[in-house]
């Protein structure tokens, strides 16, 4: 009995630990004060300034575009690598496919991050693309490292649906597309919807990468915000900070509500059978 | 034979091989071109490097350059850069270890309704902007940041701690970052965790922290290694904490590397940097690959 109160504390102190740093930082974004660390009252003026400055804004929408193409094409990818690693016999193309798909969740990305930049400079030398970096090589390098995260959320759903369905649909004369597309998809709707907004939040977060692949005229967000933050805290940081936080924090529960009540419904159906 | 059936095999090789392609050339291919960069020398050009191979006046000229490995065991500033970054990743996981697993460990023994709950406010964080995390903590702990000035203004310390710009920082930085990747995999595994086994110790006489030791412990191996593999590996290689608050003085390899790239437009030396990183990682990358296409695969 102890030691449940041990880690029941530990619990709370990590949850703290976790909250605390953040609170902080949200609280300080209404400081009147141009000084960090000084309270001078309550003021929203930071949030004012930010709305003026353009080159923010312009990250923003460049960020945005870059994260939801790559999402689209994270969960294309992710899915079908999903559906190889969940419906295919063992074959030596599936191990090495599932291998390389789930390798960027743990490379460091200033691995990934170089050794995409390298690839873009030798294709340029020789078959003339891409002749300049900017929103498409950063679309590329995110889309297959959020695939990879894609593939995780996928492949766990796949393995959980019922597969007699499909197997029926096959038997009555479905080709395997329509099964796939009027069977399967409906079935993993929720893993595809939580995937997508997973590969979303990732790339609209991404420094590292997104540092080496893009270039002049496509700088994101998280790098207009990283040459500032080198300088030392700012107020003005502080307001955009909190304005991301609510901003992902709002698309993570989405994400986590919807894979989270199709959870409990296939949970609810279970028991009723 | 139904027209669908012989249309099978086409489809299986698309659905297959668009992904095996895309990474093929997105993924595999950029480490073969990392390699070779490796072995090229630096050049004032663009791009700032010299090919391997050369066709000149009728001779075939391939030249591999091991000078940048050379240089890499011969600079102590690269071979302490990489044992700083191995000790502090370590260090790192280690803490997180501390932390998540008692963490886990209650959030698994939780009540079913209150578990999503709870592992949805450990991962939420890990959610919202990495570079914000970091950057939170810079407002907290430089000399002028809130705990020094709130400590100083209590009376309890009269000079600030010297915590920014310190391998301590990094530490903090670290385990605030990572500690929700150490959670879940140890959740996971502690969840399934059969209750009767530790029914039936408890029932046979065994001290609560002799049946944690004995049983709870060995059988969460995969949890504790999938965990302290996803601090572990990335943590390695890890940028932005070093840089935003590690400050100058914190050499890790991750670091060096955008330096070399970045300001030095060494392209050779940052290559090869990437590949004894790579190296440095292999088993550790293999060790999680096990368990992760153990549990992805599982019950197919």
């Amino acid at each position: 009995m102890r030691k449940l109160g041990f880690s029941t504390i530990m619990l709370w102190v990590g949850l703290l630990f976790l909250y605390l740093p953040m609170l902080i930082l949200v609280i300080y974004s209404f400081n009147a004060s141009k000084l960090v660390t000084v309270w001078g009252g309550w003021s929203g003026k930071w949030y004012a300034e930010l709305l003026k400055d353009e080159q923010i804004i312009d990250a923003v929408f460049t960020s945005l575009a870059i994260a939801f193409y790559s999402s689209c094409m994270a969960v294309i990818l992710g899915t079908m690598a999903a559906f190889v690693m969940t419906r295919f016999r063992h074959s030596w193309a599936k191990m090495t496919l599932s291998n390389m798909i789930t390798a960027p969740l743990v490379m460091p990305e200033v691995i990934t991050g170089l050794s995409l930049l390298l690839l873009f400079v030798h294709m340029a030398d020789m078959i003339g693309w891409p002749t300049e970096r900017g929103m498409t090589t950063v679309w590329i390098a995110h889309s297959t490292f959020c695939a990879a995260y894609v593939a995780v959320v996928v492949s766990s759903r796949l393995r959980e649906v019922d597969r007699s369905v499909e197997e029926a649909a096959l038997d009555l004369g479905a080709t395997p597309l329509q099964s796939f597309f009027l069977v399967t998809v409906p079935m993993i709707t929720p893993a595809l919807v939580s995937g997508w907004l997973l590969a979303f939040s990732l790339s609209l977060d991404d420094l590292v990468i997104a540092s080496f692949t893009s270039g002049p005229g496509s700088t994101t967000l998280p790098m207009v915000v990283f040459s500032s933050v080198r300088l030392g805290v700012s107020p003005k940081i502080n307001a955009l900070a909190t304005l991301i936080i609510v901003a992902v924090s709002l698309v993570a529960l989405i994400a986590w509500y919807i894979a989270h009540r199709s959870q409990k419904r296939s949970l609810a159906r279970m028991n009723e059978e | 034979m139904k027209l669908s059936a012989l249309k099978r095999p086409n489809g299986r090789i698309f659905t297959i091989g668009v992904p095996y392609l895309w990474l093929l050339l997105f993924f595999a291919l950029p480490f073969l071109i990392v390699l070779k960069i490796s072995f090229s020398s630096m050049a004032i050009a663009i791009p700032p490097y010299e090919a391997i191979m050369q066709y000149r006046d009728e001779v075939l000229e391939f030249a591999l350059n091991i000078g940048n490995y050379i240089l890499l065991m011969d600079d102590s500033l690269y071979v302490s850069a990489y044992l700083n970054s191995v000790k502090v990743a370590f260090i790192s996981t280690l803490w997180c270890l501390i932390l998540g697993y008692p963490m886990a460990y209650a959030i698994a023994k939780a009540p079913p309704r209150k578990q999503t709950i709870l592992l949805l406010l450990v991962m939420l964080p890990s959610w919202t902007s990495f570079l914000i995390r970091v950057y939170a903590w810079m407002g907290l702990i430089s000399d002028t940041g809130l705990i020094n000035t709130t400590l100083m203004s209590l009376g309890i310390i009269d000079d600030p701690l010297r915590i920014m710009n310190t391998n301590t920082a990094v530490y903090i930085g670290i385990v605030y970052a990572y500690l929700p990747f150490m959670v879940l995999p140890l959740y996971a595994n502690l969840v399934k965790l059969d209750g009767s086994l530790l029914e039936a110790a408890s029932d046979l006489g065994s001290r609560s922290l002799h049946t944690f030791w004995s049983i709870t412990l060995p059988l969460s191996k995969g949890g504790i290694i999938a965990g302290s593999m996803l601090v572990f590996i990335p943590a390695v290689g890890e940028f932005v904490i070093p840089e935003l608050l590690g400050g100058p003085n914190s050499l890790m390899i991750g670091k060096v590397l955008w330096q070399e790239f970045f300001n030095n437009r060494d392209w050779p030396v940052a290559s090869a940097l990437a590949m004894v990183m790579l190296l440095l990682l292999i088993i550790p990358i293999a060790l999680f690959h096990r368990y992760q296409s153990r549990t992805m695969e599982a019950g197919s």
